[in-house]
């Protein structure tokens, strides 16, 4: 026991460290990209050289044949299919740069012990409710009212503030709910405060009904440990499910659940698909733009799901490695759940706030 | 690891680009005149909503709402143009004689970044880039910087930025070695380095 503790105080301290250490690179990151001739910042550079640097160039070649496919369709219907290939080409290229949402979707499945499917779930959802949200944009508008470029970009910034708010409220809630976790797991290391954190416990979910919920439905931590001291008080229905059940998805529950992760990553559209879209209704093939930006949110929806699917597994890796470690595994895991969540809440407060750089919005 | 998220954008505006820079008798330097030539899409987006009496074409005075929100936009980058002055860091004001010019699909915007301080230098250093590198800044084929009126011993040297390839990783090398605009952006800068004796 004593072991064990030490073992647990060692994990947390290293989780502490390793939040830190977050914390400073992003802190030091926002600074120097605060000042263009700001100082020496080596982590980055290397970046472009490789995959990067070649991701980028494939990017742009691809928006660029957007627009001359959509000039090529006024007159030769057949470069709507073209149109169709480079759109979805260039969605799978461009989910790889900032502004979907990837760090909030793959925290957010990593913090709620949320599993594949549903990462896949939601990263369908938020790409269509983004495809969405610039169609309706320009229709409303550029094509209703024929507003001009400065109007709708207004307009683009507003909905930013807001959705990097929502994010920043996202992970608030999810900190709150997964430090109450974190905490008691700590606690539950200690003999005398385990005891004391069991009322406190039930109070506080109630409060949090949906992530309690949630909770019960995916916890399968330590059903098969022995000594559990009091940890088990906290899970108790762990070792219902397994993995992704079709119909929880499905169902109207399922989707609550997951529809302020939706909304937070969707409602901010992306600048390419907006810019696309107004390209095309000036040419008279509204339409083909629209087309252009659902194929390009499938797209964007893969690569969403496929970096979703890498963090899940990853979780579950670590629960596997930390699972014969009785309450420390335990502790371990929620001090990673804990850590996504604040992730999240850093991500939106450093949006918000201008310490982190979104892809930007087209207002010249 | 937060912030490398910035680094990974990727170009929505193309920008063709010519600069001059503009000199007093006595070898000062007064300001910067840029024209920018933006790309197709960029354009016909920036025209949604105005309106032109004759279709398809453009007058300087229907422009000229589009151009004044441009140059105002532009305030918030620095107009993007970086301008030191040996070593030293200069300031602009704000642009003057700005106007948009339209032509085949294809907007232009002209206008002229005065010295702060008009100033008298060694060696000017002039870098245009986006450090977000949401915008991309291509230099003109033909003529891409010119001096005006600058002392004929003066000699100007115009390095183009390489794409995101092993020769970009080196040049960021380099500006990195320099403690010299060292992100992300800068190394699709252009530089323009003017040495006058």
């Amino acid at each position: 026991m004593k072991q064990q503790s030490s073992f647990a105080r060692g994990l947390a301290i290293t989780v502490v460290a390793l939040a830190a250490f977050v914390l400073a690179d992003a802190a030091l990151h926002a600074l120097s990209a605060q000042n263009p001739f700001g100082g020496p910042r080596p982590a980055a550079e290397p970046r472009v050289g490789g995959i990067v640097g070649w991701l980028l160039a494939r990017q742009s070649e691809f928006y660029r044949e957007i627009s001359a496919t959509i000039r090529a369709a006024k007159t030769d219907g057949y470069a709507v299919w073209t149109l169709l290939g480079v759109s979805f080409a260039y969605g799978i290229f461009h989910a790889a740069g900032p502004g979907h949402g990837k760090a909030v979707i793959s925290s957010y499945l990593v913090a709620n012990r949320e599993t594949a499917w549903r990462g896949i779930a939601l990263s369908f959802a938020s790409a269509l409710m983004q495809s969405l949200v610039a169609v309706v944009i320009v229709g409303v508008f550029a094509w209703v009212f024929n507003a001009t470029a400065k109007t709708m970009c207004g307009a683009e910034k507003a909905i930013e503030i807001v959705s990097y708010a929502l994010i920043a409220a996202f992970g608030a809630r999810l900190v709150w709910s997964k430090g109450g976790g974190f905490f008691r797991a700590l606690q539950v290391r200690l003999p005398q405060p385990a005891l004391a954190g069991v009322p406190h416990h039930h109070d506080h979910d109630h409060h949090h009904h949906r992530d309690h919920h949630h909770d019960h439905d995916h916890d399968h931590d330590h059903h098969h440990g022995h000594q559990h001291d009091h940890a088990h008080v906290h899970d108790e229905h762990c070792g219902h499910s397994h993995g992704p059940e079709p119909s929880e998805l499905a169902g109207p529950g399922g989707w609550r659940r997951g529809l302020s992760a939706i909304v937070t990553v969707g409602i901010r559209p992306c600048s390419g698909a907006i810019l696309v879209l107004v390209f095309a209704l000036a040419q008279g093939l509204f339409w083909a733009g629209i087309a252009a930006t659902f194929v390009m949110g499938l797209g964007t929806a893969i690569t969403v799901a496929a970096i979703a699917i890498v963090a899940v597994s990853a979780r579950g890796v670590a629960q596997r490695l930390s699972a014969g470690r009785d309450g420390s595994g335990v502790l371990f895991m929620r001090g990673i759940e804990f850590g996504a969540a604040g992730l999240v809440l850093l991500f939106g407060l450093g949006l918000l706030f201008g310490y982190l750089a979104a892809e930007r919005v087209t207002c010249l | 690891m937060l912030g490398a998220a910035a680094a990974e954008a990727h170009p929505h505006v193309w920008i063709t680009a010519r600069s001059e820079l503009i000199y007093a008798p006595d070898g000062t330097i007064t300001g910067v005149r840029h024209a920018w030539t933006f790309d197709d899409m960029f354009s016909t987006y920036a025209l949604q909503g105005i309106e032109a009496k004759t279709k398809g074409a453009y007058t300087r005075e229907e422009l000229a709402p589009l151009a004044q929100t441009n140059v105002e936009s532009l305030k918030e980058f620095a107009y993007f143009t970086f301008a030191k002055a040996d070593g030293k860091k200069q300031k602009f004001a704000e642009p003057v004689d700005y106007f948009l010019e339209y032509k085949n699909t294809e907007l232009t915007l002209h206008f002229t970044l005065p010295a702060k301080t008009p100033f008298k230098t060694r060696q000017l250093a002039l870098e245009v880039f986006d450090p977000a590198f949401f915008i991309d800044f291509k230099y003109a084929d033909k003529d891409p910087v010119k001096l005006v009126g600058a002392p004929a011993d003066c000699k100007m040297q115009f390095q183009r930025p390489n794409d995101g390839t092993a020769s970009a990783q080196q040049l960021g090398e380099q500006n990195f070695l320099n403690g010299d605009s060292a992100n992300f952006g800068a190394m699709f800068a252009n530089k323009i380095v003017v040495e006058c004796p």
